[in-house]
């Protein structure tokens, strides 16, 4: 189907169904009960899920087929939100013309960056595009915000005020990023029993793009041009040696990759209009690195996962205080409750950080190939004593090796 | 792609509908047929708190935090009740607010306005939050307050000094309890006239960002105002660490007081510089160096130790204040948690009881009521005496703090002594003021949600 | 002049601070080519073993006087440190006040010990996986690490002065007969970072160890193929690059009060540092960090400041595109190394 063989059209299948479904997904406990803490099936933090999805997918486009590690990804996704908030402000709030000039403006940028940092390679052009996006953090953050010269508001974040232009603009559409008057915000709640589930406009939209692009990735994965990216991976010089100049390929990637970013970046801001400048620290690039690699770099869904792992620990895990443990543990006597509050509070709420720490650390020494690694693990296992007890029923036992 | 997806969205919808039988259009996550946003049906009311509890102002998020879980003790009648015994108004009663038992949930903002939003949102989207309360920065102020007005609930903006949150920012749901750099500037220049004189040539470093432009604007208005001189304006970016190449130049400048207008870890270490290169015991122009911090803070005095000793700088609210407000709320701080609080905390613990009246007084949680009820809204036994919420900007009126780091400071809480109480008329300003955003600024009306 | 030398000596002590950790990282990089992103947080752990230090020495005990009341009107608890009770109150306060060098002697210890314990705990696994794994396992330890000091220090600076005899300001000029004032503790950290480059330098020119690791440098294979026990040695030097990072923010607290995320702020900085040295090259990264702390100094002045807009935020990201443009592998760096 799609032009995909059968192992990828399940695996599209199954992202799609996902997706579609992760308003019911996400949200598997009652409303009302203690568990519910962990409940991610909130309209913002599905939005991030798929938005930074579409990051890490085309981040790993690069840096999955190519092995060229860019610590400077974030600049795009910044300069996406800025364009995109800029449509809004001269233009209109429909989020199509954002996302798409956010798309081009993202492209052109990382085709000048791609362009110099592509002279180098290894660890040199980690260093150059990591400086790269560092001056345009630099920049965005006070050079370009001065009174004179406004282009991005700096520390408070491009906005849309009441007095701008907003040509095509008029009464009777949402005063917020819409798409032909469905405004992104619009939510419909389900509620079935003690269970409440939401369907937000935003979300649906951000995962429909997801799906489109996830399908692209796959099809750029299983295409020549995939191959010849990962025939750099293994050995440009030998390439090289070849007669062929892998320049452009690589170039042609880390303009997708980059693309990817600004659609990322423009659907943050369709989401939500507003671009701060720390979208482009060297800290959120390093958060989609850390996304791929946590999730599987080079595999398809591998970024996915990443993404949402890293999301949901920002957005759920720092949200547990004391209150919520000692809920969680009132059932237990007094002097074990506290014991068990003193045991987990380092780890939840403003420790955050620390559990994310050890999870990285985990995950990296024991699951060398991410989280995708992870579930083939258990998928083999599962199937391993699956083909054991066949192996019983006909008595013989195959060596481990 | 966008067609398809609206026509797989209705058929979402009608299966939605026919399924559950009942699926209401909202904005936000408001329950069926709600007359506002996350208005509370059952017998309790959920208030958000948004403070930084990870990167640099970690400390100063969890002060407010504390702050914030004391106000809904006393709110709900537990503990000593606090200033309900103080505030002038009457309406709370120890009974939460309009019966509802008080809880609240926390979110990390990371100081980041990107994290803040997405922390507010998942407040307001998933927890049902009907305000959201605290902050620790201007940017994660703007950012939010425009958040919470869009999806129609109330902003109250915790620390955030910048002109700009209630000037040209300012919006009809948001709320600030915290002083501005125009305050600042106005109390500090004459007590700056008063101890260095009339003929002082001032230079400035100034964190280079939104806060730090507003702050220098400030200052430099009220100390030429009274005859000062600006030598030099300098902006240091916000991620430097070592301010030595900064602090060089000023000793062959002929300038002879230093202003900082830096914040947090910022200040901590150009104070720091600034001593190290021998500043204080210079004599320039046949007169005594002076340094200025015009935003001091408890938890920035502390990072910088000896340093601070005879700086002088302006705040909010110190725990030495002696009206009876700040003697109950020190008294009942300091019991449970074991030190006094700073001054953050008392702004964020005020804005909690005040919103907490608001709704009694408004007899409804609707936002609209709220702002209603608190503009213009006057009161006094919250620690800062008589204080105003102005209706035009919603910026709140008090006497302004002077303070200078103690010479002998006794123990770890009395680094900072109260030099002068500026009192409310001397720093007031017109709505429509230049720094804030002149005539253009508004502040919109109010959002409910609905 | 004068503002032309005081920037002069301003970069030379920044360059300090990022030659000792960019020198460590080489050490480390070069030695068992692994990307440390811990590296900061071994800098940053250096400056707490002076915390610590301080604290420890200051523990005191407390005695309730009733003449003085605390903000809540109880009597105050007045504390003295038990060091003064001990020697005296003048020696108890002259060992406090020296609290940051005598931290020297705790920090080495500690960091080469906490080195060791890395290397054999952790980076060992990762010698043969991608650097990618490496950068992943080392960040999330540096997360780890950060995360212990802000649970137990807090996230605000904490002050450790430098001693009394030590602050101030000198006249360094008065060597050439005119008038220079610095400070006396910054002066000091530059020479304590002159020191400790030549200590690394001569320990690896002049000792048999040291010509050991500078051999499996250049081929760790053959080296061991001639019944050298390498891995222990490079574990060594792993201990040694922790303890140069673990010194350079002992020192540092003086000058800028430590926090629990200075080594975040470092980081990304010495990264580039010692890429623009040129990977693995020794000498390439003391001369980048000197050179990129001169240059941060002078783009920090009003004159560069009014002559480009913005220059001191992007100094340094600027002159590292412009060195690798022009120097493929970094000012001085080798063929080969980190470039696939």
């Amino acid at each position: 189907m799609f032009g995909l063989d059968k192992k990828d059209t399940t695996l599209l299948l199954v992202v799609a169904t996902l997706t579609i479904l992760a308003p019911f997904l996400l949200n598997p406990f009652p409303t009302a009960s203690g568990m519910a803490q962990f409940n991610a099936g909130y309209p913002d933090l599905m939005q991030r899920f798929v938005i930074f999805g579409i990051f890490a997918i085309g981040f790993n486009i690069l840096f999955g087929l190519t092995g060229y590690l860019s610590f400077g990804h974030a600049a795009f996704l910044g300069v996406g939100s800025y364009a995109a908030v800029w449509m809004f402000k001269l233009f209109t709030y429909n989020v199509i013309p954002a996302i798409i000039m956010a798309v081009i403006i993202a492209g052109i940028f990382s085709l000048l960056i791609g362009f110099i940092s592509l002279r180098r390679s290894g660890i040199y052009f980690s260093i150059l595009t990591l400086a790269f996006a560092q001056m345009s953090f630099a920049l965005a953050y006070s050079v370009l915000s001065n009174p004179k010269f406004n282009l991005t508001n700096g520390e408070t974040g491009l906005q849309v005020y009441a007095d701008d232009p907003q040509r095509f603009h008029h009464d009777g559409l949402p005063d917020l990023p819409h798409l032909f008057g469905l405004s992104m915000r619009s939510t419909y709640t389900m509620d079935v029993g003690a269970w409440s589930f939401d369907f937000n406009a935003g979300y649906y939209l951000c995962a429909a793009i997801m799906l489109g692009v996830f399908y692209l990735a796959v099809r750029i994965f299983r295409s020549p041009f995939g191959m010849m990216l990962r025939a750099v991976k293994s050995n440009q010089t030998r390439l090289n040696y070849t007669g062929l100049n892998t320049r452009p390929y690589t170039l042609a990637a880390f303009v997708i990759s980059g693309m990817y970013a600004g659609l990322a970046g423009g659907l943050l801001a369709a989401m939500d209009p507003l671009a701060g400048a720390e979208r482009m620290q060297w800290t959120a690039s390093g958060e989609v690195v850390l996304m791929t690699i946590l999730g599987g770099a080079g595999t398809l869904i591998g970024p996915i996962l990443g993404a949402g792992f890293i999301k949901y620990f920002e957005n759920i895990f720092s949200k547990i205080n004391d209150n919520v443990l000692h809920q969680w543990f009132s059932f237990m006597p007094d002097g074990i409750e506290n014991f068990m509050v003193f045991i987990v509070h380092p780890f939840v709420g403003k420790g955050w950080h620390l559990t994310l720490g050890i999870l990285f650390m985990l995950v990296v020494i024991f699951l060398p190939g991410g989280l995708v690694d992870g579930g083939q693990r258990i998928g083999k296992w599962l199937r391993s004593r699956r083909g054991q007890k066949e192996d019983k029923t006909s008595g013989t036992t195959t060596p481990a090796e | 792609m966008s067609k398809s997806e609206v026509t797989r969205r209705g058929v979402l919808k009608t299966g939605a509908v026919a399924g559950a039988g009942l699926a209401v259009p909202t904005i936000f996550t408001a329950s069926s047929a709600a007359a506002y946003t996350n208005e509370p049906t059952g017998g309790t009311v959920t208030l958000g708190f948004n403070v930084p509890q990870t990167g640099p102002y970690a400390d100063e998020g969890n002060d407010e935090l504390l702050a914030q879980q004391l106000a809904v003790e006393h709110l709900n009648g537990e503990g000593d009740g606090g200033c309900l015994n103080t505030f002038t108004s009457k309406a709370l009663k120890g009974n939460g607010i309009l019966g509802k038992k008080v809880t609240f949930v926390t979110g990390d903002t990371q100081t980041k306005s990107d994290a803040a939003r997405a922390s507010a949102k998942s407040m307001i989207e998933k927890d049902g939050a009907i305000m959201i309360n605290g902050g620790s920065s201007s940017g994660v102020a703007v950012a939010v307050q425009g958040l919470c007005q869009d999806a129609g609930v109330i902003f109250m903006a915790g620390l955030t000094h910048a002109n700009d949150t209630t000037g040209k920012d300012r919006k009809a749901n948001g709320f600030r309890h915290f002083f501005n750099a125009y305050m600042s500037g106005a109390a500090l220049a004459p007590v700056l006239a008063n101890e260095m004189g009339k003929d002082r040539r001032a230079y400035h470093l100034t964190a280079d960002y939104n806060w730090g432009w507003t702050q220098e604007e400030s200052i430099v208005a009220s100390t030429e105002a009274l005859g000062w001189e600006t030598v030099n304006t300098v902006k240091t970016p916000l991620a430097s660490t070592d301010f030595s190449s900064y602090i060089a130049p000023v000793l062959n400048s002929g300038a002879d007081v230093l202003v900082l207008n830096h914040y947090g870890g910022n200040m901590v270490n150009s104070l720091t510089n600034a001593i190290q290169f021998g500043l204080l015991d210079k004599v320039v122009n046949g007169k005594d160096f002076k340094i200025v911090v015009p935003l001091y803070s408890e938890l920035m005095a502390a990072g910088a130790g000896e340093n601070i000793k005879g700086v002088l700088g302006s705040m909010n609210y110190n725990w030495q204040l002696q009206n009876e407000g700040s003697k109950q709320f020190v008294k009942s701080f300091g019991e449970k948690y074991g030190k006094p609080p700073s001054n953050s905390a008392q702004t964020c613990y005020a804005q909690t009881l005040l919103y907490a009246d608001a709704c009694e007084r408004a007899g409804t949680f609707n936002p609209c009521g709220v702002v209603e009820a608190l503009e213009g809204f006057e009161f006094d036994g919250l620690g800062n005496g008589k204080t105003l919420y102005r209706a035009d900007d919603h910026q709140c009126f008090k006497d302004v703090l002077v303070v200078r780091g103690a010479q002998n400071p006794t123990n770890a809480y009395d680094t900072l002594e109260i030099v002068e109480i500026t009192p409310v008329e001397q720093v007031s300003y017109a709505p429509n003021h230049p720094m804030f955003g002149g005539d253009e600024a508004t502040l919109g009306s109010c959002n409910s949600g609905a | 002049m004068d503002g032309f030398l005081l920037q002069i000596l301003n970069g030379l002590d920044k360059g300090s601070a990022y030659a000792l950790i960019a020198l460590g990282l080489t050490l480390i990089f070069g030695t068992l080519g692994v990307v440390n992103f811990a590296h900061g947080a071994l800098f940053m752990i250096g400056a707490f073993c002076a915390v610590t230090l301080q604290r420890f020495l200051s523990l005191s005990y407390t005695v309730e006087d009733p003449t003085q009341k605390d903000f809540l009107g109880n009597p105050l608890k007045v504390e003295t440190p038990y060091v003064e009770s001990w020697f005296g109150p003048e020696v108890g306060s002259t060992i406090i006040d020296w609290s940051v060098p005598l931290a020297i002697l705790l920090a080495i210890p500690v960091m080469v010990f906490l080195g060791l314990v890395m290397e054999r705990g952790l980076i060992k696994h990762f010698y043969k996986r991608p650097h990618a794994d490496q950068i992943l396992v080392t960040f999330g330890l540096a997360i780890v690490l950060q995360e212990i000091i802000k649970y137990y220090f807090g996230a605000n600076p904490i002050q450790t002065p430098a001693p009394d005899a030590l602050s101030g300001v000198a006249n360094v000029g008065a060597i050439v007969g005119m008038e220079l004032l610095y400070p006396v503790w910054r002066i000091v950290y530059f020479c304590f970072a002159v020191l400790i480059i030549f200590g690394v330098f001569a320990f690896l020119q002049f000792t048999t160890f040291g010509m050991v690791v500078r051999a499996g440098m250049a081929d760790r294979e053959t080296v061991g193929l001639l019944g050298i026990n390498i891995d222990r040695r490079f574990a060594i030097m792993f201990g040694v690059a922790a303890a140069v990072a673990g010194l350079a923010g002992v020192m540092y607290g003086p000058i800028n009060p430590p926090n629990y995320h200075m080594g975040m702020d470092f980081l990304v900085l010495s990264f580039v540092v010692v890429v623009v040295g040129g990977m693995g090259s020794l000498p390439g990264a003391v001369l980048a960090g000197f050179m990129l702390g001169i240059l941060e100094s002078f783009a920090s002045t009003t004159w560069a400041t009014t002559t480009i807009p913005g220059i001191n935020q992007i100094i340094i990201y600027l002159v590292a595109i412009i060195v690798l443009l022009a120097r493929p592998r970094g000012l001085m760096g080798r063929k080969g190394v980190m470039e696939d």
